[in-house]
């Protein structure tokens, strides 16, 4: 984004909890650098070269503050020994579940990232950035959390009656979790990336109650987060967070990603500067909004979570939906300059 | 353990405003707390004691709905997580297959349902709203999930169904269940309609631009539009 500093200036600086020159804009982009190239999705996803080309070509048209080499959540299932499922309108899906009995979890092999083609594709593509951005921009790598990769290897119905029913095979598969997201996350850093976003849909209290994530989830973020070597900040994609950041905060992550039902000024105050807010416009309903919506919609979040820094505007998903249109981001990307230029004297005192 | 609000009453009427069927509010407090707990042998016990006379129907209408609708709203309302939704679904489905097995007769007359993941392969809305359903005494036909438009279209057609339930996670699926309401229409124009799935929660005007009939929130919600469906169609 333009200003007087580059894009990590803008976002070291919100993340010290200073108010930079202008709120940082994270437009979190997988699947449009493919439209860019006048690929195919599941031919832009092929090639690390394609990625890199991609999300440059968006960073320069749409002047975000950050590249994000982040495919699919899927590219870990593959290294698990799952299977992708290529759609041409959006995200690919985990195939059938790896892990079909709870039995499986005993034996089943934790990857190495060095020997799966898929991470080391998604490694190369890390690397090609940053020779393209250097340290001017940032460069968000991705993990899923340990606590909820388990949807994919097993599916969502049988890990909630896993995680209730079989406790020690619970912590066996969340310690083989721990393992992989550590080692790929590190390879991550190692290749370049500044920070790791962690997705953590499964630590929303939408999804999981407080006592039972302070016993499961809590704990495994703690362990894994410990041992990734660079900030981790931790997205609930989509799920609320007001009621857990206090347990989130103790995490040792150092941003969540706020959903757009959170009233985001109430959980700007809860974070209390113990985290960077992340968030929180609605990208599915960002598909039909005109171009006065999306400002409107850039100026009420600046305007409730932008004073102090501590805050990076992005979606509320951690990826904007292929059928967003150009017209939107556009908008967004102006209003973002227009309203979040610091000091935001034109927002009233109470915020 | 049971825990009520000052203001609830000894007695709860469950039967529609109709004061026939009544249970005691202690009691339907106190499965729901089993049921968020998770704790199926205090559902079962609970269950069992409470519904020893009267019909299978009548201890679903006076309790086991009740509790599950409530868990729904709790949900809405942010008080308790989907594991919890989703845990108590499937202990009621337990409870009241044995009470009202799968083809029992007294199921029978109802209309033909049907529930679908549509394109996508995420399946727990889907799972949590059957159990609800079922757990409801209704008799649902399960479609499975990354399930085509053209293969819904087909199934619902031969079927003959006259409620169909679409559930989608992903934003482009819920995009797509246009093509296959509009389709299922021009050849069964009666059929009712229901989606859901967090695409139509993020965005409240997509179920009426995919066409539907109507969008259920939670599962609990999702019960009481079927229930109204039904009765609309046997009228």
């Amino acid at each position: 984004m333009t200003g007087s500093m580059t894009s990590m200036q803008r976002t070291l600086g919100t993340m010290g909890f200073k108010e930079p020159d202008q709120v940082p804009l994270f437009l979190l982009f997988t699947m449009h650098g493919a439209r860019e190239l006048g690929l195919s999705i599941h031919d832009y996803f092929s090639k690390p070269e394609y990625i890199v080309e991609g999300q440059m070509r968006l960073l320069k048209k749409f002047q975000g503050d950050c590249v994000n080499p982040f495919t699919y959540a899927a590219i870990e299932i593959v290294a698990w020994g799952g299977e992708v499922i290529f759609r041409e309108d959006g995200p690919p899906n985990a195939g059938k579940p790896i892990i079909t009995k709870n039995a499986d979890i005993e034996t089943i092999e934790v990857p190495s990232v060095e020997a799966s083609p898929s991470l080391l594709s998604g490694l190369h593509t890390i690397e090609l950035l940053k020779k393209r951005v250097g340290t001017n921009v940032p460069i968000m790598g991705s993990v899923i959390s340990p606590f909820s990769l388990p949807v994919l290897q097993m599916g969502f119905e049988a890990y909630i009656e896993l995680m209730y029913g079989e406790p020690d095979l619970f912590w066996k598969l969340m310690k083989k979790n721990e393992q992989f997201c550590v080692a790929w996350a590190n390879a991550q850093i190692e290749a370049g990336a500044t920070a790791i976003g962690c997705a953590d849909p499964l630590a929303s209290p939408d999804m999981t109650p407080t006592d039972l994530y302070r016993k499961t989830g809590f704990i495994v973020a703690q362990r894994t987060i410990a041992r990734i070597r660079g900030g981790v900040a931790t997205h609930l994609a989509s799920a609320r967070t007001l009621s857990r950041i206090d347990d989130l905060a103790k995490t040792g992550t150092v941003g969540v990603g706020v959903s757009a039902f959170d009233e985001i000024g109430a959980v700007k105050r809860a974070i209390n500067g113990r985290m960077v807010l992340i968030g929180n416009l609605n990208g599915i309903e960002m598909r039909r909004w005109t171009p006065e919506i999306a400002e409107q919609k850039v100026k009420e979040a600046i305007a409730k979570a932008g004073r102090g820094g501590g805050f990076i505007l992005s979606d509320n998903h951690g990826e904007i939906p292929w059928q967003v249109s150009d017209s939107v981001l556009f908008a967004i990307s102006a209003a973002a300059k227009k309203w979040g230029r610091y000091p935001l004297n034109w927002v009233p005192d109470e915020g | 353990m049971t825990i009520q609000p000052a203001s609830t009453p000894d007695i709860l009427d469950t039967g529609h405003g109709n004061g026939k069927n009544r249970v005691p509010s202690a009691l339907l407090a106190d499965l729901e707390n089993a049921l968020v707990s998770v704790d199926r042998v205090m559902a079962v016990r609970i269950v069992r004691d409470s519904c020893v006379t009267g019909s299978p129907f009548m201890c679903l209408e006076t309790l086991i709905v009740p509790a599950l609708e409530e868990v729904g709203r709790r949900w809405e309302t942010g008080e308790v997580a989907l594991s919890q939704v989703y845990m108590s679904g499937r202990i009621c489905e337990e409870i009241v297959d044995t009470m009202l097995p799968a083809g029992d007769p007294r199921r029978v007359d109802q209309p033909k349902m049907a529930i679908v993941v549509l394109e996508d392969h995420h399946t727990l809305g889907k799972r949590i709203v059957l159990s609800v359903l079922r757990a409801g005494g209704y008799e649902v036909t399960d479609y499975g999930y990354g399930v085509s438009v053209d293969q819904l279209v087909d199934q619902v057609t031969r079927d003959n169904v006259i409620i169909l339930l679409i559930s989608t996670l992903m934003l482009p699926a819920a995009i797509r269940s246009k093509e296959a309401i509009t389709r299922i229409r021009k050849i069964l124009p009666g059929t009712k309609i229901i989606v859901g799935g967090a695409p139509f929660i993020f965005d409240p005007l997509l179920w009426k631009e995919v066409g539907a009939d109507a969008m259920g929130h939670a599962a609990s919600e999702t019960l009481e539009l079927v229930r109204r469906m039904a009765a609309e169609v046997q009228r």
